[in-house]
């Protein structure tokens, strides 16, 4: 049984799945827990896809696609912002507009680009056994930038979350924290898509930050919770899909939806 | 050098010629009106009137056109943190989870300062405007237990931790039961006795002479200012309201 459980870690592309997989379990369900209570689901759903042209570019000029995608996710967060209040259209129409439009352009990208190697299905449905050690590095720099601004902005964060206008009338930046957080969604997307992919990204955003949502009594106690929670699905997503062989994204997405659903049952918290 | 005379002159909140636009349309036409301190002064008006988008002026949240907006003789960018705000209650993310402490404290980030924690000063004050608002017993529940009568006292704490000469309070009564009105009431009065100048918007038009002392009238532009038995003539209540508004002053009895 324990032999089963140490088998994966012979091999150095588990191992470095494993650094991976602690790192965004911890870092998702801390940025995400500001998604659920900020209802900013589409938007990081959104994110998630607009990085596709970001990484698809890495490929053709030879570069991490990473390195690429970090620029285009935070472009993108600053213009939806941008585009909603110019166009006084809603917010999650301009989300809408972007996400298909970019996304769009990320496919059109890897057609016209025939002769580059693009991993279409790994970006799509995430193959966290095939990180690289650059990735983990860059994965790792992105882990330590976002949970620094976590910490330091914390109570701005929380406080322009909770009730934008009295942070405004206290002095707060509000819209700047706003793209902040938007940022830090970003961050955490890119270090994100290579273990669940594009398509299932919001999975990971928003499931253990919701399973904690359910269980914890205060906001940094979600985050926490979270973060364990987090944890938890990414190593059990990973060994599901070294034993039955799966993509590491639905494997991920699959632990995490079960998580939420036995939680829910045994717990049910009123929200009205 | 400054002498105390002179800091306690100006007034609490002067508005001179204010007008504030909303896109293409004017919202608010030639505001003026002085509220010393101290003095607790309700603002009413119909639905549209331009109540919210006056507090949001007021607080520098929206740009004015014209005129100007003192606080205590200064404009606002220079007098932030003296006044407190409680919104309305449509404008705070109830489904965020924090407690009666957490709320309370946000209203010391001003004096805390970027990057620092609360000293133990700031835990004390949160506690004591808890207990003052009699919420020490929910301070760790959760904002959603709340009632809305609670909901209202902890943003009035809130305020007090902030250590703010000025409160203004949107649609200060919807959501609180009768009951609740009355201990939110009993409340700010202390807090004027105080020395607080309190400017809250309300709809509920009854026992306006007992309850404070001025009221302002507003329907975008300002149909009447001063002594509410004294505001409220039948004319004042016809711009507010249209023609049928003498029945409600009278089935409310005043």
């Amino acid at each position: 049984m324990l032999d089963s459980f140490l088998e994966p870690f012979k091999y150095d592309f588990m191992v470095r799945a494993f650094i991976v997989s602690i790192g965004i379990g911890v870092l998702c369900p801390m940025v995400g827990s500001y998604v659920v209570v900020r209802k900013l689901a589409f938007m990081g759903d959104a994110l998630a896809h607009t990085v596709l042209p970001g990484l698809v570019l890495g490929y053709i000029i030879g570069w991490n696609p990473l390195l690429l995608a970090v620029p285009t996710c935070v472009v993108t967060a600053i213009l939806i912002g941008f585009l909603s209040r110019k166009t006084g259209l809603s917010e999650d129409t301009s989300i809408g507009i972007l996400l298909a439009g970019l996304f769009s352009l990320g496919l059109a990208m890897i057609s016209l680009s025939d002769g580059v190697n693009v991993d279409l299905e790994g970006i799509l449905l995430g193959e966290i056994l095939g990180v690289s050690s650059q990735d983990v590095w860059i994965i790792f720099v992105i882990c330590i930038i976002t949970g620094t601004i976590l910490y330091l902005f914390h109570k701005e964060l929380v406080f322009n979350s909770f009730d934008p206008q009295g942070a405004s009338v206290i002095g707060l930046p509000s819209r700047l924290l706003d793209y902040l957080l938007l940022i830090l969604i970003s961050l955490v997307v890119v270090a994100s898509i290579q273990a669940v992919g594009v398509v299932l990204m919001l999975a990971m955003l928003v499931t253990p930050a919701a399973i904690a949502y359910l269980l914890a009594r205060s906001f940094v106690s979600m985050m926490f919770l979270g973060a364990l929670i987090g944890v938890f699905v990414c190593i059990a997503g990973i060994y599901l899909s070294y034993f039955l062989d799966l993509p590491s994204g639905p494997s991920m997405t699959l632990v995490a939806v079960v998580s939420f659903i036995v939680t829910a049952l045994i717990k049910r918290r009123t929200v009205f | 050098m400054v002498n105390n005379q002179e800091i306690n002159q100006p007034a609490a909140i002067k508005i001179a010629n204010v007008s504030v636009y909303l896109g293409d349309v004017r919202v608010l036409e030639n505001i003026s009106f002085t509220i010393e301190h101290g003095v607790m002064v309700a603002l009413v008006g119909p639905n549209g009137a331009g109540k919210s988008t006056l507090f949001r002026a007021i607080l520098g949240l929206v740009p004015i056109a014209g005129g100007e907006i003192l606080i205590h003789g200064l404009p606002f960018s220079e007098i932030r943190g003296e006044m407190a705000y409680v919104p309305q209650s449509e404008q705070i993310n109830w489904l965020f989870p924090l407690t009666s402490l957490d709320v309370v404290m946000l209203g010391r980030q001003r004096k805390i300062g970027w990057f620092r924690k609360p000293s133990r000063l700031d835990k004390e004050v949160v506690r004591y405007s808890l207990d003052r608002v009699g919420l020490y017993d929910k301070r760790n529940s959760l904002v959603t237990e709340l009632s809305g009568g609670q909901r209202q006292r902890l943003f009035v704490a809130r305020a007090l931790a902030q250590e703010a000469h000025t409160l203004l309070l949107d649609e200060a009564f919807s959501g609180v039961d009768i009951a609740s009105q009355e201990g939110l009431m009993d409340m700010l009065n202390s807090l004027k006795n105080e020395g607080k100048t309190i400017l809250l918007s309300t709809h509920d038009l009854t026992n306006m002479s007992e309850r404070f002392d001025l009221c302002c009238c507003l329907n975008k532009h300002i149909c009447a200012f001063g002594k509410p038995d004294e505001a409220f003539t039948p004319e004042v209540l016809e711009e507010l309201y249209g023609s049928h508004s003498s029945m409600k002053l009278d089935s409310d009895g005043g």
